[in-house]
């Protein structure tokens, strides 16, 4: 079997920063991500942008380059198109297309980045209803512009979609958002946060006056949000102070946030945390990145929301310290590269917690109401999951068996915090006792042709056996 | 003639080469990202959900949610996840009819 001294999953920003450290500092480093280019969603194809593309998506997603020239390398294998479906012992399981490998690594380093947060309303389901990140990433891949959508949610990102939308020629048609002008006196409280944060504020006042100077229209502190219709959505249906609003729309953007996307974390035994402020598990890291399980690093928004910049940071610090673990440096270098770092995070992240209370997600979307779908892919209405708690399930996994939710092919990456929260508030107890799915390998499917083709049927040694 | 879609390429003058989705023939950008050319193209079911039956199309566009899940040469695979390519064969994954529907 081949083998690396890093393997790192996620080719974002944390990835990035932490494959390039790790190779400066003369690690052989394996990267593998499922896109055909580097960058991560928040940079995703952006050596491939056009010029068109730069002046839409703008300055924040141009920098993105300085990363991906990090990778030219030698000592870094870039493998595009990679799904890792298990990590075990130290065996890092991957297949691009239908063909499948194994790598043996030292290190591994997951760098999975973040999922947006499911937004379960009642017709969220319906085709013609995106997350914004989806029509964001449209944009920064295919140079897809969505027409006439209305954005729903809370957050800075629904912002930015609407302004580059309105810049790409295809203004949104409307922003039904949830948080409350109190969220946003709420927020300004905690005003030193504020302060360190006066240039978001300062770029998020600049992105709604760009709405406003092209008249596009903002309902703030909408509630009871329903996305109508048949086949496909039609209309979007709120109460905005006493009124209520049914605006037609074939095509619809959700965004109230993005979580750790903790699935590869989970199926190698990284304990989780609930965290209150970002309404997520959050995994067990120290400040260096590493984790109670040996070997096993996490980096990014995957070990807790941080965006792109932390990310970028915090990837930088554990290629140090990954690299310090193998004997490449030495401990006063990674200390000498790696403190100042970890001081400046500390700055960005202390932001975060302005933005988090400035744009809570949609409390109705956190624990939904019964008609919701929460699990997409079995269909399964918080009615049910209610029912089942109510009637003795006491737990994640024993809900599979009650109703399927959770067994889908997204394996929970979009019910799994829903369910929990759901369980949690009718049992009355708090979202860690309540955990989490437990997340077995493959964790991304694979083929039987391309697993068989791994294995040579010629060794004695090998010992067949199926996953349960 | 311009299809029906909310989604509009910025660039249209790129090569473009024929698929086949759901039996009827297509032309998409080459290279582009699969979901979002067909997106483009006007399609607006990708699959029907096991239980019900009902419609999905693409919702995250990273490869988490498998609503863009279709069958290419005979392959189940995520759309959103894969490039346009000359000839590319594509159907609708599950079930083949429409079930009953109600918004939820
Ligand atoms: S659109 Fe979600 S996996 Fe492809």
């Amino acid at each position: 079997m081949k083998r690396v001294d890093l393997a790192v999953i996620g080719a974002g920003p944390a990835g990035m920063a932490a494959a390039t450290e790790a190779a400066g500092a003369g690690l052989r480093v394996l990267l593998l991500d499922e896109q055909r280019s580097a960058g991560g969603q928040v940079f995703r194809n952006v050596d491939a942008a056009s010029e068109v593309r730069d002046k839409v998506l703008g300055q924040d997603f141009v920098v993105g380059r300085k990363l991906t020239m990090g990778l030219a390398h030698r000592d870094i294998t870039h493998v595009t198109g990679a799904s890792v479906w298990s990590i075990e012992d130290r065996v890092v399981r991957f297949v691009t297309g239908d063909e499948a490998q194994e790598v043996c690594a030292e290190h591994v380093l997951l760098a999975t980045g973040a999922l947006e947060r499911a937004m379960p309303v009642p017709g969220w389901t319906l085709p013609g209803v995106m997350t914004a990140g989806a029509a964001q990433i449209m944009l920064k891949e295919a140079g897809i512009a969505t027409r006439d959508a209305v954005l729903v949610g809370s957050g800075p990102l629904l912002y930015l979609v609407a302004v580059q939308l309105l810049r790409a020629g295809y203004p949104p048609r409307a922003l039904v958002e949830t948080q409350t002008r109190g969220d946003m006196r709420g927020a300004l409280i905690h005003w030193r946060a504020a302060l360190r944060g006066w240039r978001y504020l300062q770029r998020g006042a600049a992105m709604l006056n760009e709405l406003r100077n092209a008249g596009i229209a903002r309902f703030v502190g909408a509630r009871e949000v329903t996305l109508l219709g048949r086949r496909r959505v039609e209309a979007v249906h709120f109460r905005c102070g006493g009124t209520v609003h049914e605006l037609a729309s074939d095509t619809v953007l959700l965004h109230h946030g993005v979580v750790p996307n903790v699935q590869a974390a989970r199926a190698v035994g990284v304990p989780h945390r609930w965290n209150n402020r970002q309404h997520a598990f959050v995994p067990e890291v120290d400040r260096w990145g590493r984790t109670p399980v040996e070997g096993i690093w996490i980096a990014g928004d995957g070990a807790g929301i941080g965006g792109a910049q932390v990310a970028e940071q915090s990837g930088r610090i554990a290629g140090w310290a990954i690299a310090q673990a193998l004997g490449g440096i030495t401990l006063e270098e990674r200390n000498a590269r790696a403190l100042p770092l970890i001081s400046k995070r500390a700055i960005e992240l202390s932001i975060r917690s302005f933005l988090e209370r400035a744009y809570p997600p949609y409390e109705a979307a956190l624990v939904p109401e019964d008609e919701a779908t929460v699990c997409r892919c079995e269909e399964v209405s918080a009615q049910e999951i209610r029912a089942a708690a109510t009637s003795g399930c006491t737990g994640p996994d024993q809900l599979k068996a009650f109703t399927r939710a959770g067994m889908g092919r997204c394996q929970g990456r979009f019910c799994g915090l829903t369910v929990t929260r759901l369980m949690a508030e009718e049992r009355g107890v708090d979202p860690d006792e309540v955990g989490y799915f437990r997340i077995r390998p493959p964790i991304k499917p694979v083929s039987l042709g391309a697993l068989a083709a791994l294995h040579d049927p010629n060794d004695p040694l090998e010992q067949v056996g199926g996953h349960d | 003639m311009k299809p029906d879609s909310r989604f509009e390429l910025l660039e249209p003058d790129v090569p473009h080469v024929a698929v086949h989705f759901a039996g009827q023939s297509y032309r998409l950008p080459e290279g582009a990202n699969l979901a979002a050319a067909l997106l483009a193209a006007g399609v607006k079911v990708f699959g029907r959900t096991a239980q019900r039956g009902v419609g999905r199309a693409p919702f995250c566009m990273m490869g988490a949610c498998f609503d863009c899940l279709v069958e290419v040469d005979g392959e189940s695979r995520q759309a959103c996840l894969m490039q346009v390519r000359e000839g590319m064969d594509i159907r609708r994954s599950g079930q083949a009819q429409e079930g009953p529907y109600e918004a939820r």
